[in-house]
């Protein structure tokens, strides 16, 4: 028997299953950064002094994370226009707004391995400070989710694209859930730059 | 699905992202801006968070289409909202009443 | 074991009903709600029976401190003439803490029970994410691994206790880090676990089945779901945290001017170890309740079934867990009143501690007034859950001193805590979970398990469980702390309560562990050779026992999917024929 409500939506919810469950998953990665901003929080108003991000001891560099920034936001609107080229049936605009959102992702992390390269050269590691201690553990987690949602969305763009044939709205679906965590990843990003980088 | 699946709707939906992806990045540069200026410690960290979720709703509201979304999803929200301020709240629990280990 | 069967029930319009599953693809990598139920029913069994194992090797050391071990202490402690080390006994220690919270308890409860049950007891075919579910088992069981790999490594499995607090975590030998990474693993399981259960039970209600006909078990399972989907990742971000401390040498947990063994570490400092216990314990807290709330879950299905009533204030249950599921989240410094706390913060964790007992003790009323005017079927299922009652009221009202600030100055880190949390969750949960394999067994394998057996299993194991855990009240009162390798043995105040108490706590420990061979024995005997029955043996009105075929279950569940025209617990209804009426029957003529 077919699981119901995959693709249609039940009707006193008004959501599909998979949406349901993004949104869930998604509160569970809410209270995940969550505890890591807290722990930021204690660490800096426990100390006797904090370090700011643009001091020359630290040396994050702002216009790198600036840039980062914009090309994060750039890829959340492609990743939604990607979702919005399906619902009006455009399946080439869709993988021309796919590929931009995950070549994003490659600059993002392009960008970001050189900043960690350039404080790797300068001896500054995750133990040399509870600041970079912080700073590498907060930048790498959110990393690392970059990259778990460059790959769910190169699987949308190459051989998961198939289903665009056999089952359209289901894969409509799919993208756009794709897409809320993708959203989201690039909500924490736009916390933790001011913190991380400005504060 | 939803009642906005007309090319019409969507359309306007796509003028929204594009006019708030302007306005994500024209707040960027606020952002970066603003901390230049000398202000008090509390004092910046209340303009960048206010700016970052302001940045964030737009997000939220718009990208994530959670200003037409349903009662349910707004219900599991609102508990991870009240979590994540309690969550939150751990610092000053652990330094403002402590008495022996700071 | 055979026990899903594509060809005896043909599904109709179902794809791929017509080809043979490989045997990786049905009983390894099955997507099957029923048999990764099953899956996890197995492991945590296993992993239960080892944590147990993990105990009754600590009881010697507590009975009999320094004196060598009668035969694993030839093969285990050649170095110490047979004498368990302390540094062994620390490992047992955080080790059968963890195995039987993280290994045993949870994935029986929830990935167990939960996951075979729900989507039966809501008229669904399966869960909402198949494949998901099939994952989270394989992360569990690769967590598993992991953590008692790290038995194998240097120094020994993790010895830190099962709550791992630093700084001595943090230097502790690297079978820590193996309990870290396991618990990354398991962690992320039961995230993925809790969003596939709370998708299942709102989305794949059959028609119908309205909020406040769901089986108690269900909103129990409900409730736990969201305590695990929000307050896990707490943990997960202190596991990360401490993972970072340990392999790239940062500080989050370690505070400056760090002194060990009579050398300064050399880390940058700056870290706070209390972070460790907020984050850990704004888990741990909501982890209790989600050790407890299947369990009520059971009780509340056995004791309606094996009184042919409805239960008693179905409604308050319901909305008692909800607020216990709610409340959970803001009492956890309870764990931490000797941490140096002012008395606002005490105050207020003392006050919302004090509220959350209220939603028990409704639960647990409730359970109690189900049971007046009933016709009472004293099967062994009901017995468990006879004795859940007063053992859960019990450990209960022991954590009322605990609690409060006052009382728990003196018994903070005694052995009153761990008999108040051993009874919650041994003859409190374990209980439960024992009830309802008994109940449920027929209807994985369409046969009952032996009853004179069960009674074997279960007097025996009543009164032993009670010789070991009351003493530990009268112990922690006079204060005999927790976790020492020789029971307390080098302490004044602690030495002559301990010699006095803790050779009968262990023999019962040990009586304890035989009564569990009546139970081992009766599953497997039982699976072939248990009584036959049919697909309602217990006469009860739950989906699961009412609408679908007879075991051994197949695919899809329900031949078609059941309508709901009544409550769960439509027991006894005035004028119906039968003492019990189907959840899915409609009206009588």
């Amino acid at each position: 028997m077919e699981i119901p409500y995959t693709t249609e939506t039940r009707p006193d919810t008004g959501l599909y299953n998979a949406k349901l469950g993004i949104w869930l998953f998604l509160a569970s990665e809410v209270m995940l950064f969550g505890s890591l901003f807290s722990s930021y929080i204690l660490l800096r108003t426990g100390a006797p002094a904090w370090p700011h991000g643009r001091a020359p001891e630290i040396g994050l560099s702002v216009p790198l994370a600036t840039i980062n920034t914009m090309v994060l936001i750039a890829s959340s609107v492609t990743m939604v226009l990607a979702w919005a080229s399906l619902k009006l049936k455009d399946f080439a605009k869709y993988r021309m707004y796919m590929l931009f959102t995950i070549l994003a992702g490659f600059a993002f992390m392009g960008i970001k391995s050189y900043e960690y390269a350039t404080k790797f050269e300068h001896h500054h590691f995750p133990k040399t400070s509870t600041f970079f201690a912080i700073y590498f553990t907060l930048t790498g987690l959110h990393g690392l989710h970059v990259l778990g949602g460059m790959i769910v969305n190169g699987y949308f763009w190459g051989p998961g694209a198939k289903m665009w044939k056999t089952d359209p709205e289901r894969f409509t679906n799919r993208i756009e859930v794709a897409g809320l965590y993708w959203h989201f990843v690039d909500l924490v990003w736009i916390f933790l730059f001011p913190v991380l980088y400005l504060l | 699905m939803s009642a906005h699946d007309d090319p019409e709707s969507i359309r306007r939906e796509v003028k929204a992202y594009i006019t708030v992806f302007v306005s994500l990045a024209v707040l960027t540069v606020l952002t970066v801006a603003v901390s230049y200026f000398h202000m008090p410690v509390g004092l910046a960290v209340l303009v960048a968070l206010v700016i970052a979720t302001f940045k964030g709703s737009l997000v939220a509201a718009v990208f994530m289409h959670l200003r037409a979304e349903k009662k349910l999803i707004y219900w599991v929200l609102v508990l991870t909202v009240i979590f994540f301020i309690v969550l939150m709240s751990i610092p000053s629990i652990s330094q403002w009443d402590q008495r022996m280990l700071r | 074991m055979a026990l899903v069967d594509d060809h005896v029930h043909p599904q109709h319009g179902h794809a791929d009903a017509h080809h043979e599953e490989s045997f990786l693809r049905k009983y390894v990598f099955s997507q099957d709600h029923k048999w990764i139920g099953i899956q996890y029913g197995f492991t945590a069994l296993v992993f239960l029976l080892f944590g147990f194992t993990l105990m009754m090797m600590m009881r010697w050391a507590l009975a009999f401190p320094g004196k060598p071990m009668p035969i694993l202490g030839g093969l285990l402690f050649q170095a110490s003439g047979g004498v368990m080390p302390p540094e062994f006994y620390n490992q047992l220690g955080a080790m059968h803490g963890t195995i039987m919270v993280f290994l045993g308890i949870v994935p029986l409860a929830v990935g167990a029970f939960g996951n075979y049950l729900v989507p039966l007891q809501i008229g669904a075919p399966d869960m909402a994410f198949p494949k998901l579910n099939m994952s989270s088992y394989w992360l569990y069981f690769c967590g598993g691994v992991t953590m008692l790999g790290s038995f194998f490594m240097p120094g020994g499995a993790a010895q830190s206790g099962w709550t791992s607090y630093p700084p001595l975590s943090d230097i502790a030998p690297p079978g820590q880090t193996m309990w870290l990474v396991g618990m990354l693993f398991l962690i992320f399981s039961s995230l993925l676990g809790s969003a596939n259960f709370i998708v299942t039970i709102i989305q794949l209600r059959a028609p119908g089945l309205t909020w406040m006909r769901l089986p108690f078990f269900v909103w129990a399972q409900f409730v736990t779901s969201f305590l695990l989907l929000l307050a896990f990742p707490a943990l997960q971000a202190a596991g990360m945290l401490q993972l970072m401390d340990r392999v790239f040498g940062t500080s989050f947990f370690l505070p400056s001017g760090l002194v060990v063994s009579g050398q300064h570490l050399t880390v940058s400092g700056g870290g706070s170890p209390l972070l460790w216990q907020h984050l850990f314990w704004f888990l741990a807290h909501p982890e209790v309740y989600v050790l407890i709330l299947p369990a009520f879950g059971i009780i509340g299905e056995v004791i309606a079934n094996n009184t042919r009533k409805p239960l008693w204030g179905y409604k308050s249950m319901v909305y008692a867990v909800s607020f216990l599921g709610f409340m959970s989240f803001i009492v956890w410094a309870h764990h931490m009143f000797m941490t140096g706390m002012g008395t606002v913060m005490s105050t207020f964790f003392q006050t919302t501690t004090m509220i959350i007992s209220i939603p028990s003790v409704i639960v647990l009323t409730a359970m109690l007034i189900s049971l007046w005017g009933g016709s009472i079927r004293f099967n062994t299922p009901m017995l468990f859950a006879l004795a859940f009652l007063p053992m859960f009221a019990i450990g209960g009202l022991t954590g009322l001193p605990l609690g409060l600030a006052p009382t728990d100055i003196h018994l903070h880190d005694t052995y009153y805590v761990i008999g108040h949390f051993h009874y919650v969750v041994a003859p409190g949960t374990i209980f439960a979970m024992f009830a309802g394999i008994y109940f449920w067994f027929p209807k994985l394998t369409g046969r009952k398990m032996n009853e004179t057996l069960g009674k074997i299993h279960f007097w025996p194991s009543l009164i032993a469980i009670n010789c070991i855990f009351m003493p530990m009240f009268i112990q922690g009162l006079a204060g005999v702390s927790r976790r020492l390798y020789d029971g307390g043995q080098s302490y004044m105040h602690a030495k002559d309560i301990s010699a006095a108490t803790n050779p009968f706590m262990s023999y019962a420990a040990w009586a304890l562990g035989v009564a569990q061979i009546a139970f081992i024995i009766n599953l497997f005997w039982s699976i072939k050779k248990g009584q036959k029955v049919g697909s309602n043996p217990w006469e009860a009105t739950t989906l699961e026992w009412a609408a679908t075929t007879s075991p051994p279950l197949a695919h899809g569940n329900f031949e078609e999917i059941p309508e709901v025209h009544r409550g769960p617990y439509d027991y006894s209804l005035p004028g119906a024929s039968r003492d019990f009426t189907p959840q899915n029957q409609l009206q009588e003529a």
